[in-house]
């Protein structure tokens, strides 16, 4: 199942986006149980995309808080496709997809 | 009317009330609320169901922003995971608790063929254990998300915790708790009353304390401080770690009879959990 | 919308595609350590900007508690109502001061919600690019340590 959680709505030819994405967002300093450093993990860049066109993206570090949160409004309609991905600093990557309501 | 007013008074000196005196839980109840609606005018007795939020408006703000898209409901969607998950007999915690789970209103009560206050919590390791599962911890993980999903779907029912009268054994496990909540203990010495009663709403270092009237609504919590979820038992441990006294087992019977007491005393608000808190 | 639903929307559809792969075929903003791991926040900003002169202006709309209920998750919004290219945030105590920049695309609002650690009190500084040029607006956040932790 996908890491990211989105809330798309047409508000008036203006959709609202909320999208959580599950990441511990790792910085590096902290320690696990047994002392040993917990390396550094976390999401480096995240774009949104709807009907083709990229309509948002950001890059951030570790000040963005675990589980990171974004919110942004883009000129779209009820029932446009919209996808999330985001990228770490593994280059790991993941997606969602929602049809907004 | 004295007499309330005597009830109160016992309370706020922090002596246990026996069940000698007359006035019983409903008055207590009444008092009780009567107390936090004299010390906080401004905030509608619904609203005490969002604890500190509910007298606080800078930190309202941002557990309002947090609302937007609550840490818990990654929480929820594991609980709903677990609660569908079939058991190895084929049996699983939907065929103890309903397709939805929605059975929050019905804890904690009174189980008077056992003599014990029975909580959600415990209901749900009674129903894992009985079709031979493993039961869960009851603090965090597993337990929090199943009772985060129960509490959800169980939103807008109202806290209606009965005493049975026919059984004084019923009135004795709310005489424990709430001789909990206003006795002193610990290196502190601090009984609930104190922080939750008395200085509700005053500072204790950066932390605002909250009033007690709306303690048992919002429960399990993703607490900003656990960066998780947790249940009531869980933080009643923590209080008690925090006032240096040794904290009672989970879901032991000072514990439920203390969530009995508390879980009464919000009697007629909503339940509204599971809830975000610092 | 009853509850269940509500839930349902937010469930995404797709399954994960945790793998590495080397060019992501969507555009993306452009992490850079030399960015976002940049212990001067004026440097950040000449890297991630091309420049770092700034100029405060109150239409940069900067929302940010003034007492943190929780430094790990502080809750911050950028808002303006000038045509903007990007939205950054700058938390000068931390040890890499730029949290985020955040490219506004034309149809886009520029606007950006998101929730920041601050590890102890701290500026937090919103900078808007508009026309070429940075405009910021600027706060104190106070970080505390609790009471009543446990």
């Amino acid at each position: 199942m996908s890491s990211i959680r989105i809330k798309a709505k047409d508000r008036k030819g203006l959709v609202d986006v909320k999208c959580l994405m599950k990441h511990n967002m790792e910085t590096g300093l902290r320690k696990d149980k047994s002392g040993k450093k917990i390396p550094e993990h976390w999401i480096q860049d995240v774009s949104a995309e709807s009907n083709g066109k990229t309509v948002f993206s950001a890059a951030f570090n570790t000040s963005i808080s675990k589980d990171p949160y974004l919110s942004f409004a883009f000129a779209g309609k009820k029932g446009d496709s919209l996808k999330i991905s985001w990228k770490d600093n593994t280059g790991a990557t993941d997606s969602a997809e929602t049809v907004i309501k | 009317m004295k007499k309330i007013i005597s009830q109160v008074a016992f309370g706020l000196l922090g002596l246990s009330v026996s069940a000698a005196v007359v006035a019983g839980p409903s008055e207590d109840r009444a008092a009780f609320q009567k107390f936090y609606e004299n010390r906080f005018p401004d905030t509608p007795v619904a609203d005490f169901q969002n604890g500190v939020y509910s007298i606080l408006p800078a930190a309202r703000e941002q557990w309002e922003a947090i609302e937007e898209f609550p840490p818990y409901e990654l929480s929820i969607e594991r609980g709903e995971e677990i609660y569908n998950k079939t058991f190895a007999n084929g049996m699983s915690l939907a065929s103890c608790f309903g397709d939805d789970g929605a059975v929050r209103e019905k804890y904690p009560h009174w189980d008077k063929d056992r003599g014990m206050v029975v909580t959600m919590e415990l209901a749900i390791n009674e129903c894992l254990e009985a079709n031979g599962e493993k039961p869960l911890k009851y603090k965090k993980g597993a337990m929090a998300d199943v009772s985060a999903f129960m509490s959800y779907n169980s939103r807008g029912q109202i806290l209606n915790v009965e005493i049975p009268s026919d059984d004084p054994r019923a009135l004795a496990a709310y005489e424990m708790g709430k001789e909990q909540w206003y006795t002193k203990r610990g290196q502190l010495n601090f009984a609930c009353a104190d922080c939750h009663m008395h200085t509700a709403g005053m500072l204790y270092r950066a932390d605002t304390v909250s009033p007690g009237f709306g303690h048992a609504t919002s429960w399990p919590v993703f607490r900003a401080k656990w960066q998780e979820m947790g249940t009531l038992h869980r933080r009643f441990a923590g209080c008690h770690n925090n006032i240096r006294a040794n904290p009672y087992k989970a879901q032991g019977e000072e514990y439920r009879n203390l969530e009995y007491f508390v879980s009464y005393m919000s009697n007629g608000l909503e339940f509204n959990g599971p809830a975000a808190r610092k | 919308m009853d509850r269940r639903s509500v839930l349902k929307i937010a469930g995404a559809v797709s399954a994960a595609t945790a793998t590495v792969f080397a060019m992501p075929r969507m555009a993306f903003a452009a992490y850079s350590d030399a960015i976002f791991k940049q212990k001067a926040g004026a440097d950040a900003l000449q890297n991630a900007y091309g420049a770092n002169a700034t100029t405060p202006s109150d239409q940069v709309k900067l929302k940010a508690p003034d007492i943190a209920e929780n430094g790990a998750v502080v809750p911050v919004s950028v808002e303006t109502d000038m045509e903007a290219e990007s939205i950054a945030i700058l938390i000068t105590e931390n040890p890499s001061p730029m949290a985020i920049t955040a490219d506004i695309p034309a149809g886009t609002k520029a606007m950006v919600k998101t929730r920041c650690r601050m590890g102890k009190t701290t500026q937090v500084t919103a900078v808007v690019k508009s026309g070429g040029k940075l405009y910021t607006a600027s706060k104190e956040v106070k970080v505390t340590i609790g009471g009543c932790g446990g």
